[in-house]
């Protein structure tokens, strides 16, 4: 799974590693390969079977669950695993880098072998994993897109917790009271933008370290959910916190697809709305003049003032915009899941969000990658917790975080952010 | 006044800040990060008061707008207004008198234990507050965020813990050795964001951030191991009482050494950093680090001493959590210890004197705010609400200023100038 964040050469200010640096990726694989091989196909005993179910009961064409005898299943997955890795490791050898789907088929096998070993002489579906591997990605994805317009814009965004906290606290209050759970999903973004708005306003106009605004409204979000909660919400539960929820909508004809149909096609609009989100903020920041001009005063904002480019409103506009689709991803924990609001109910996913950002490397489909990653490792630990397998599932609650150390720490390729990221503009 | 004039325009002219940006962004950080620190704690005592004043209003609006009798005065306000501002007035100052005989003193109560009671139970909430922030301000008055104060509180009750409940020393050894395993524990958990900062660059904010969640975790499952669970709870036995810190007014009071602790840990954190070389160098680090390091500092091995520093602190803070107050450990050993920490922290200026006070105020609007909750009904998650906007107006004195309509001193806007 690590390997993914390898696909990019090592940084550019990364002097002192040079050339030699690209062949960490296939020493890293061939670790992980090795590893495979030997927990996973050769320790264990033989005789076992692993079932995988890929279709769910409502589906058009329907599959037999699949029964794999795992122990030759992990080996030979792993040997192919292996051969990946030696692909790349020649790759690099004849002085070119290693393709990105190499990784990512790589990241795929391994897990899969992984699966089979956990899964022994039991059953999973493979559809219901994945599934909910994308349901936990939203507010992840939603929180990182928030976090990556902020930075891309020269704002440190720690705040994404306590916008997700305000979004689904917006979500619940005004689909209950409106009796409409699409009423909730536009109070979402709306709510954030409180935090937003008193983001911008410490860090953008009043100079105050952004860290210690970020830290304290998170804080402040607590606060004030927690407050309203207790005061307001408990006492009158059935007016004020029990929306509606979303509803399910299969997209007709794609969702028929045999297993990714309904993972992809089958969802609540939120899941939907994260697509779009994510490819409209790759094309507006990437391929447009107003993205130029964000990423301009997020890299140098002394340049990007000197071209006429108003830094502090361009800040302004990006953390109130990042803030609105933070928000978004928080209307996920009410009216996209459980309905109703419950105190500090995003437990600190926004974290886990500004993590999926970083791994993402501050691009949309980066951190929307993150995010499924980081929302995989989430459902595996709820089957693997159910399976009760040998793994204690605080494990694998930790991976997400461990992995973003290792990465922020440059041990699998060097992440590197916007360059005035964290720094207030003083004009002059 | 003319005199004054020309000093401007030698720093206007200075071509420094240009082309020095674009090269080092990095350093760059640090500097600007710790000229805002500087900032935050050089604010009057004037801002500070009216922070207060103007967080404890908005608090009170807040009381006021979700109490009912309020609604019902409200629902009338034009027949009557007077019963609307009498049912206001009560429903505030009813919740912040309760908040006060929780904190503070309780007039109400019959005997003068009882009556003092607040106070202890506010000096004992305040400990591993006073002790958590020292740690988080040595780190802010280096240039560094530690924003894992609560994972190293986590580290340093869990060891801390486990030498008091699983070891068999003689009396005052095993208090010791059990207070030294919570302080290692914390340092060398501090010390890892330390370590990747010093080698790799890594931000520290991200780093500590995301080890407060794998300490978590990583307590979580030690609560399930036999070595320490008891039975089926994820709850660990009870310290030994040869390791618990011996109460200080008897049985009747939580009160324990856990509180000279914080005072000694105040006292030893202005002598290491107004008085000892050490405390000279992450100073100098993080108010300059071009310049520490053209003095012949090494900044990358400061690094690594700061974070294990203000970790060694935190995890004394858990320790005397777990060894004093709590007894044994839960999953919410630290409870938002960690976080309250960077805001006493920010508080009290990064001074040890200004982190003793706003460690017993947290304290006690932490203690008080349970009291208010039982009496009035008010949630005590109104207490997160005044704290955070505290630190909020404190960091932002010109927007203290234009609230209160006050004119700039003529310091600070010399010195917006010269930024």
């Amino acid at each position: 799974m690590s390997v993914i964040e390898t696909k990019d050469a090592p940084g550019r200010q990364d002097v002192t590693v040079g050339a030699g640096a690209s062949m960490r990726g296939p020493v890293v694989m061939l670790a992980f390969g090795v590893l495979s091989l030997v927990l996973f196909g050769l320790l264990p005993d033989s005789g076992g079977t692993t079932t995988f179910g890929i279709s769910t009961s409502s589906d058009f064409v329907r599959f037999d669950p699949v029964e794999l005898p795992s122990k030759a299943t992990a080996i030979v997955l792993s040997l192919v695993a292996l051969a990946l890795a030696a692909y790349g490791a020649l790759r690099v050898r004849g002085g070119r880098k290693v393709p990105t789907w190499v990784l990512a088929a790589f990241g795929a096998i391994w897990v899969l072998t992984f699966l089979t070993w956990a899964v022994t002489d039991k059953s999973t579906s493979l559809v219901s994993l994945l599934q909910g591997s994308l349901l936990l990605a939203v507010p992840l994805a939603f929180g990182a897109l928030g976090g990556l317009l902020n930075e891309r814009a020269g704002v440190v965004n720690i705040a994404i917790e306590g916008q997700l906290l305000t979004g689904a606290f917006g979500a619940a209050v005004i689909g209950s009271v409106t009796g409409n759970p699409y009423a909730g999903l536009v109070a979402a973004p709306a709510f954030a933008l409180v935090i937003g708005a008193m983001l911008a306003l410490f860090t953008v106009k009043y100079h105050v370290n952004q860290i210690i605004v970020g830290v304290v409204l998170n804080v402040f979000a607590v606060g004030l959910t927690s407050f309203l909660f207790g005061s307001v919400l408990k006492d009158n539960a059935a007016q004020l916190n029990s929306p509606p929820r979303l509803e399910t909508i299969a997209i007709p004809g794609l969702s028929q697809i045999p297993v990714l149909g309904p993972v992809l096609f089958r969802q609540t609009i939120i899941v939907y709305l994260l697509y779009v989100a994510v490819a409209v903020i790759a094309v507006a920041l990437f391929r447009t003049r107003w993205g130029l001009r964000v990423r301009a005063v997020g890299e140098y904002p002394q340049a990007a003032d000197t071209v006429g480019i108003d830094v502090n409103r361009t800040r302004w506009g990006n953390v109130l915009l990042g803030s609105a689709v933070a928000g978004l991803g928080g209307a996920f924990f009410t009216i996209g899941s459980v309905g109703a609001f419950g105190e500090e109910m995003t437990a600190g996913k926004g974290y886990i969000a500004l993590a999926a950002m970083i791994l993402g490397r501050w691009s949309p489909v980066g951190a929307l990658t993150a995010a499924l990653l980081f929302g995989f490792a989430d459902k595996l630990q709820q089957v693997l917790g159910v399976l009760q397998t040998p793994i204690p599932n605080q494990f694998m609650l930790m991976l997400p975080y461990i992995v973003t150390i290792f990465a922020v720490a440059g041990l699998v390729g060097r992440v590197r952010g916007p360059a005035a990221a964290g720094e207030p503009y003083v004009k002059g | 006044m003319s005199a004054a004039k020309p000093a401007p325009p030698s720093g206007a002219t200075d071509p420094a800040p240009g082309p020095e940006r674009p090269a080092g962004s990095k350093s760059g950080n640090g500097d600007r990060a710790a000229q805002v620190l500087r900032e935050v704690s050089t604010g009057t005592f004037g801002v500070t008061f009216l922070a207060f004043v103007l967080a404890l209003v908005i608090g009170g609006l807040l009381i006021i707008a979700v109490d009912d009798d309020v609604a019902d005065a409200a629902s009338y306000l034009f027949a009557r207004p007077a019963d609307f501002f009498t049912a206001a007035w009560s429903a505030v100052s009813e919740a912040y008198a309760a908040l006060f005989r929780g904190a503070v003193f309780n007039y109400e109560a019959s005997t003068v234990s009882g009556a003092i009671k607040p106070l202890t139970e506010t000096m004992t909430a305040a400990t591993p507050l006073i002790i958590a922030a020292l740690g988080v301000a040595v780190g802010f008055r280096a240039g560094l965020f530690n924003i894992g104060a609560q994972g190293q509180v986590i580290m340093g009750a869990t060891i801390a813990g486990f030498v008091g409940f699983t070891w068999n020393l003689p009396v005052g050894i095993h208090l010791l050795v059990a207070l030294l395993g919570g302080v290692i524990a914390g340092g060398l958990w501090a010390g890892i964001a330390g370590l990747l900062k010093a080698r790799t660059g890594a931000h520290e904010v991200i780093v500590t951030i995301m080890l407060n969640y794998v300490a978590l975790y990583l307590l979580q499952f030690l609560l399930t191991t036999d070595a320490f669970s008891t039975g089926n709870q994820p709850k660990s036995p009870s310290v030994k009482s040869t390791a618990q810190l011996p109460l200080l007014l008897g049985d009747g009071f939580r009160l324990n050494a856990g509180f000279l602790l914080a005072i000694l840990s105040a006292v030893f954190v202005w002598w290491l950093m107004s008085r000892s070389t050490i405390g000279f160098r992450f100073r100098a680090v993080g108010s300059n680090a071009h310049a520490a390091r053209t003095a012949g500092m090494s900044v990358t091995a400061t690094f690594v001493l700061v974070m294990i520093v203000s970790g060694a602190l935190a995890g004394l803070a858990g320790a005397t959590q777990v060894l004093g107050t709590e007894k044994f450990l839960t999953d919410g050993i630290a409870g938002s210890l960690g976080f309250d920490a960077i805001t006493v922290a920010l508080l009290g200026r990064s001074r040890p004197l200004g982190i003793f006070l706003a460690g017993l105020l947290y304290g006690g609007l932490n203690v008080g705010g349970r009291v208010m909750e039982v009496s009035t009904g008010t949630p005590i998650d109104i207490v997160l609400v005044i704290q955070s906007l505290v630190v909020l107006f404190i960091a932002a004195p010109p927007l203290v200023r234009a609230i209160f309509h006050l004119p700039a001193p003529r310091t600070g806007a010399s010195k917006e100038v010269a930024a």
